[in-house]
């Protein structure tokens, strides 16, 4: 039960491999200390504390060590917030005790808003293997990579229509992702209410997707701009947006509200509340946008631009409003995108969206470059080949390794992607 | 505000091994993409190859020094093999996200805590740079600019093989071999016509570049004597980008001396910004928040750099690898 504990623990505070534990975590108790602020934790094998075990904590110019009680706790307290690294000493763990397979050690540990930052070190053969059944190991992580790949799709869908739309290949598609979730907490920051904040990020997506459209790409692509200056561009676009980003926002991790939920158990699957809804929303949404460009004018318009866009614009479609309409939907669904992966890694960064940017390529280059229903399979086999590889027996911290692998062999094979027609490819 | 130490810190990183890794790497992006016109966006992962590749046969298999360079090299050249097969056939686009995801591949195989004892994981590797530092001829001894004798060793090194990489560069550029190349970015489908075999002379300059990065990643980590995976993150292979274009793309010095402006422009910036707060006439910015403003301007004169003077402060505008 221990290791059940402490992996759920591991999952909220470090960025550690996800597992299908189903109990709350328990805080660890806190101990005097004189500074105001300290690094605790407490170490638990099995059920059964470790006493004696050592810590040594150094950063900001201050070192200092102790070891854990008779309770399995330990504190330490630091002269002022900022980065530290943790380790734990392995040599004075008891014998045959030995640290979960993928466990950081040493570790860094970043103080956010709060005074005090707590550490697990889980123990254990290993949090993946854990159960030991594996077919609902399989199942579990099954869900949790569609849910995954349906929020990869969301921005990889925009991604892929500007691609099929104006050619551009955009590397600032991670900054509209983190942008969905930085405003949902700044604006929850503010006092209004949850259901405001959301519709206000989407807004504001959507509102970056107009503006950068209009202020940049339009001008751009009137002046005759290659593909490959503008993907250049877009690259300094992202570079100076995820340091305004930072710039405003900090360095640390925080959490939107309710993105700590205990799982629940659906006949055989355990699914968090949060990954349910995620599943939901973004299959609605994607079955919303593949209607509408499947059945509605304005969908038969993007279609053809995307296919020709010289041919669209002599039949008389208005190509720069497509490709605005287009810009804005891509800002719309980037943003919910990133909301739902705030609570799916759980926690707001500045580089999020800048994390999952090779996994939106890997998705949409799977898919086929420039085919919708394309980046939508990729990306649902992109997030399902995250989360099972660790089932396995791949390290848990490799995850996103094994997807990119995937993608450079399958331009090996098939370049065009699953969906993708031949001569798109030169 | 003490401008005199502002200027001696610029004027150090104009000479510095950093500048002069950075300049190295950005002439092999040159090679890529300047005169072959291969968006390689995996530069920091050749640049990483070359250092771990360099690190790991010094550490692990207690190789000397020049063979752990050997290896190193072999090591870039065979990662520029694996990368090469299957996208220099494929759209250029292509290879930019290939490229960009295997330098990630790299970072990520480097940084994994299944390989603690061969890479180090996300604390790196250090001490590995006493059989360069073996061979200093400097005696000890105080230089110019407080430098001792490690430093004038390295950077007299840094320096040289930037002069020879472009000497190299530079003689191979205007070889028929660097012509056919250059027709290859102007048209590879009239150069496939005229029965040259384009694959492989894509092949033999992403090797080269690759090369190159492998060296500056080695100059990059000799001075510090470690080397920690989170350096070589894509933010690198941007930064060389902002070099390249800074100096201009098709030329040999353009890449040099675009890393020395990158360098002075960012070592002035934060000096006078951390000046101007420390003196109190900046309030509205904390010293951490004057070290992201400057990445900001990066990212910002990237975007400018492409859409005014895409040629950069060097190049020719006939030279572009694109129209």
């Amino acid at each position: 039960m221990g290791a059940i504990f402490a992996s759920v623990v591991a999952i909220l505070l470090v960025v550690a491999p996800a597992s299908q534990a189903t109990s709350p975590s328990p805080t660890p108790s806190p101990s005097s200390t004189s500074s105001n602020f300290s690094i605790s934790g407490f170490l638990r094998n099995a059920g059964a504390p470790l006493p004696d075990v050592k810590i040594s904590v150094s950063g900001e110019g201050f070192e200092g060590s102790t070891t854990s009680n008779a309770n399995g706790s330990w504190n330490i307290g630091v002269p002022k917030s900022g980065t530290y690294q943790v380790e734990l000493d392995e040599s004075t763990l008891p014998e045959g005790v030995a640290l979960a397979e993928g466990q950081e050690n040493p570790r860094q540990l970043a103080f956010g808003q709060t005074s005090n930052q707590t550490t697990i070190f889980a123990f254990g053969a290993g949090i993946v293997v854990q159960q030991g059944n594996f077919a609902q190991d399989l199942t579990n992580r099954l869900v949790a990579g569609l849910s995954f790949g349906l929020l990869l799709a969301l921005a990889a869908v925009g991604l892929s229509l500007i691609f099929g739309t104006t050619g551009l290949t955009n590397f600032a598609h991670g900054e509209m992702v983190t942008l969905g979730a930085v405003l949902v907490f700044a604006f929850n920051a503010m006092g209004l209410p949850f259901w405001l904040t959301l519709i206000l990020a989407l807004v504001g997506g959507g509102l970056v997707g107009y503006v950068q459209d209009a202020g940049l790409w339009r001008p751009l692509r009137r002046r005759g701009t290659g593909l490959v200056p503008m993907m250049i561009v877009s690259i300094g676009l992202a570079l100076a947006a995820r340091y305004v980003i930072l710039f405003y926002f900090g360095g640390a991790t925080e959490q939107l509200p309710g993105a700590q939920s205990a799982e629940i158990q659906l006949g055989p699957i355990s699914v968090s509340p949060n990954n349910l809804w995620s599943l939901i929303i973004c299959a609605v949404v994607i079955v919303t946008v593949g209607l509408v460009l499947m059945k509605t004018r304005l969908g038969k318009a993007t279609r053809a631009v995307a296919d020709n866009p010289a041919l669209a614009a002599a039949s008389g479609i208005d190509v720069d409003g497509v490709i605005r309409i287009v810009w804005i939907v891509g800002g719309v669904l980037a943003s919910l995108g990133g909301i739902l992966w705030a609570y799916y890694r759980p926690g707001v960064s500045f580089n999020m969206g800048s994390q999952i940017l090779l996994l939106i390529f890997a998705g949409v280059t799977l898919g086929g470059l420039g085919t919708v229903f394309g980046a939508l399979i990729g990306s649902i086999v992109v997030g399902i080949f995250t989360e099972l590889t660790t089932v396995f027996g791949a390290p848990a911290d490799l995850k996103y390794v094994i997807p990119l692998g995937v993608m450079i062999l399958v331009l090996l094979i098939r370049p065009q992607g699953i969906l993708g027609r031949r001569e798109r490819v030169g | 505000m003490d401008f005199a130490s502002i200027l001696s810190n610029a004027f150090g990183e104009l000479i510095s091994p950093t500048t002069a890794a950075y300049a190295l790497a950005a002439l092999g992006l040159a090679v890529h993409f300047g005169y072959s016109g291969l968006l390689n966006f995996g530069q920091a992962g050749f640049m990483a190859v070359g250092a771990y590749g360099f690190a790991i046969s010094t550490l692990t298999f207690k190789a000397p020094f020049f063979l752990a360079l050997l290896i190193a090299v072999v090591a870039a050249a065979v990662f520029a093999l694996i990368l090469g097969i299957p996208t220099l056939r494929l759209r250029a686009d292509y290879l930019a996200i290939v490229t960009i995801a295997a330098a990630e591949i790299v970072r990520y195989l480097v940084t994994t805590n299944g390989w603690t004892a061969v890479t180090g994981s996300a604390n790196g590797l250090a001490a590995f740079e006493g059989g360069f530092f073996a061979m200093n001829p400097f005696p000890p001894g105080t230089y110019p600019m407080g430098m001792n004798n490690r430093d004038v060793f390295i950077r007299v090194v840094g320096w040289s093989l930037v002069i020879v990489a472009g000497l190299l560069v530079w003689l191979l550029m205007r070889s028929p071999w660097g012509r056919v190349l250059k027709g290859i970015r102007e048209d590879e489908n009239a150069v496939r016509s005229l029965g040259k075999n384009v694959y492989a002379y894509k092949m033999q300059a992403l090797i080269i570049g690759g090369v190159l990065g492998a060296l500056a990643g080695m100059i990059f980590t000799l001075p510090r004597g470690a080397i920690q995976p989170a350096n070589y993150g894509t933010e690198l292979t941007f930064f060389l980008w902002t070099c390249l274009l800074l100096g201009g793309m098709a030329t040999v010095l353009g890449p040099v001396i675009g890393a020395m402006i990158f360098w002075v422009v960012l070592s002035l910036t934060q000096g006078i910004l951390s000046g101007l707060i420390e003196s109190g006439i900046i309030t509205w910015l904390s010293t951490v928040q004057a070290g992201q403003l400057r990445f900001i301007l990066v990212g910002v004169a990237l975007m400018l750099l492409m859409i005014f003077r895409p040629q950069g402060v060097f190049g020719n505008k006939k030279e572009l690898a694109f129209a």
